[in-house]
């Protein structure tokens, strides 16, 4: 088959931000365990910046080094810079993947997304929930 | 570092002596086999000397084999050629649904072109069940095919059984003997079969060689044709060199094979029971006993095949892995599937085949290597958590 490139390698080899956050702001899951693929990807989220990525990965070489690279890409960016990142962007980060393998970058896309979306209903659900007076504002009233 | 090959199933290394015998065909005896002439004759006489040794390897008559360029070509042929030679009063084909693709796929090819094919399903260890053979019989059958052993999983068939079953009913009868042949003893007539594929390459011959067996009076039509060659039954000027390779290996195999199946059987044993007490939550895949002397083939829960393959080769160590997130549509191997195994847990698998070379400090090493590689994995993964 065709094999992989140096970075790709290099990412499996050296994995960056393997783990979870305590406390994320936003947690994402793709993949389903028929295509043999599961990513969970854990961001952190300070004054509309992502300060911090983890994931935890099963699969194959190509979904190791995706997820590795995407949490890479994603550190320092705004939420709206991070939706914008494309299966295609980490693909050619890693200096491009086997076609076949071309769904890890997607997975690695959908992964990030779905955890910028879970930050994103969290934080609008608390937003709503402070004009109701809720969270914090049990106690005073 | 320390280089470990055990992915014999996949293909093994030319024997030295293999290559030694091939060598003069390549310069000094060049010569077409289907030439007059002394130097087609040196050809010819080579080919023939390989023919008896092919044969004898699997109690066949010499006539009764024809060179092919190797496995795949040898299942087409007989799929095919049985299937259409017998098209005008039989239409229907069993197998099971663990054979290789070189027999799976040449029988969807006949179903597009009207033939009907049963695909028997295997029990958990990858065992068919002959009275499952039985019971799919009709009075359209003209041709049964079970593999000897299965590829992937190590499981060996009830071949005879089944082929005595075909022989009272008078139903040709294949069997690919592709990871058997020169591996395990084969006598056709004991096993009942009316063809039989080998491939050379998976016996320590040369890669792009392979046999079918065609029990005498079996009617086959031909795939190739524009000669000659095989008694019309498969045209190609012939691979002289690597038909002497076959019959060099075919020679090395028996002259070896007993002291080989005891020396594997306790190697893969020793591998399996260290995998199974190092490694929790790891399973080992197809039939415990009626197993290929070479096969080890398990599954490590939580973590993904091509994964540990990849850094197990950074390590040295070479093997496969039946979770094929190469295939286009992703689903992992169809063997481990019929089995009963959960997508999860054959995306987990792992196939280590030994060879003749494999010595007992190769399977220290891999015991040694591989709980190491699992952590890691399973550290990375988000399935290990949730047990």
């Amino acid at each position: 088959m065709q094999p992989y490139s140096d970075r790709v390698m290099d990412h499996f080899r050296n994995p960056r931000n393997v783990g979870e956050i305590e406390n994320p702001s936003g947690t994402g899951r793709a993949g389903n365990p028929v295509c043999g693929d599961i990513m969970e990807l854990y961001v952190k989220v300070e004054d509309g910046i992502i300060t911090d990525a983890k994931f935890k990965t099963f699969g194959c070489g190509a979904a190791i080094a995706t997820s590795s690279m995407v949490t890479e890409m994603v550190k320092g960016k705004t939420i709206d810079e991070a939706l914008k990142i494309s299966n295609r962007a980490v693909a050619e980060a890693l200096d491009g993947l086997p076609p076949i393998k071309m769904h890890c970058s997607v997975l690695a896309e959908e992964a990030l997304k779905s955890a910028v979306e879970d930050y994103l209903g969290k934080s609008e659900g608390n937003r709503a929930l402070k004009k109701r007076g809720g969270v914090n504002g049990d106690k005073e009233n | 570092m320390r280089r470990v090959y055990l992915d014999h199933a996949a293909t093994t290394p030319a024997d030295i002596k293999v290559v030694e015998a091939m060598l003069p065909y390549f310069t000094d005896h060049f010569g077409n086999p289907m030439s007059i002439h002394s130097f087609g004759q040196e050809g010819k006489a080579a080919i023939e000397e390989a023919r008896k040794k092919a044969a004898g390897l699997i109690g066949a008559e010499p006539e009764e084999i024809i060179f092919t360029s190797g496995g795949t070509e040898s299942d087409n042929l007989a799929l095919k050629g049985v299937s259409f030679a017998g098209k005008d009063t039989k239409n229907h084909i069993i197998t099971s649904v663990i054979e290789h693709h070189a027999v799976l796929e040449p029988c969807r090819y006949l179903e597009r072109h009207g033939f009907q094919v049963s695909y028997l399903r295997v029990d958990g260890d990858g065992l068919v069940d002959p009275d499952d053979v039985t019971k799919a019989i009709t009075d359209k059958t003209a041709l049964i095919s079970i593999m000897h052993a299965n590829n992937e999983i190590g499981t060996i068939e009830p071949i005879a059984g089944i082929g005595k079953i075909a022989r009272e009913r008078g139903i040709y009868f294949h069997t690919d003997a592709v990871q058997t042949a020169g591996h395990l003893p084969i006598d056709v007539n004991k096993l009942n079969v009316d063809l039989l594929s080998a491939s050379a390459h998976k016996l320590y011959g040369p890669k792009g060689v392979g046999i079918l067996y065609v029990r005498k009076g079996t009617r086959i039509l031909p795939l190739m044709h524009g000669g000659d060659q095989e008694r019309g039954r498969r045209a190609s000027t012939h691979n002289v060199p690597g038909i002497v390779g076959l019959g060099k290996a075919a020679d090395l195999a028996s002259e070896k094979m007993g002291e080989e199946m005891e020396k594997l059987t306790s190697l893969r044993d020793k591998l399996i029971e260290g995998i199974l007490d190092r490694i929790g939550h790891s399973r080992l895949n197809g039939h415990p006993t009626e197993r290929l002397p070479n096969n080890v083939n398990i599954s490590i829960e939580y973590i993904e095949g091509e994964s540990m393959v990849l850094n197990l080769d950074m390590e040295g160590i070479a093997c496969s892995t039946g979770s094929a997130c190469t295939s286009s549509n992703l689903q992992p191997s169809h063997v481990l599937a019929a089995t009963g195994l959960s997508p999860e847990t054959a995306h987990s698998s792992l196939r280590f085949t030994l060879g003749r070379d494999t010595k007992e400090e190769d399977i220290e090493y891999v015991l040694e290597v591989l709980p190491r590689v699992v952590k890691n994995l399973r550290m990375m993964s988000p399935l290990y958590k949730e047990v």
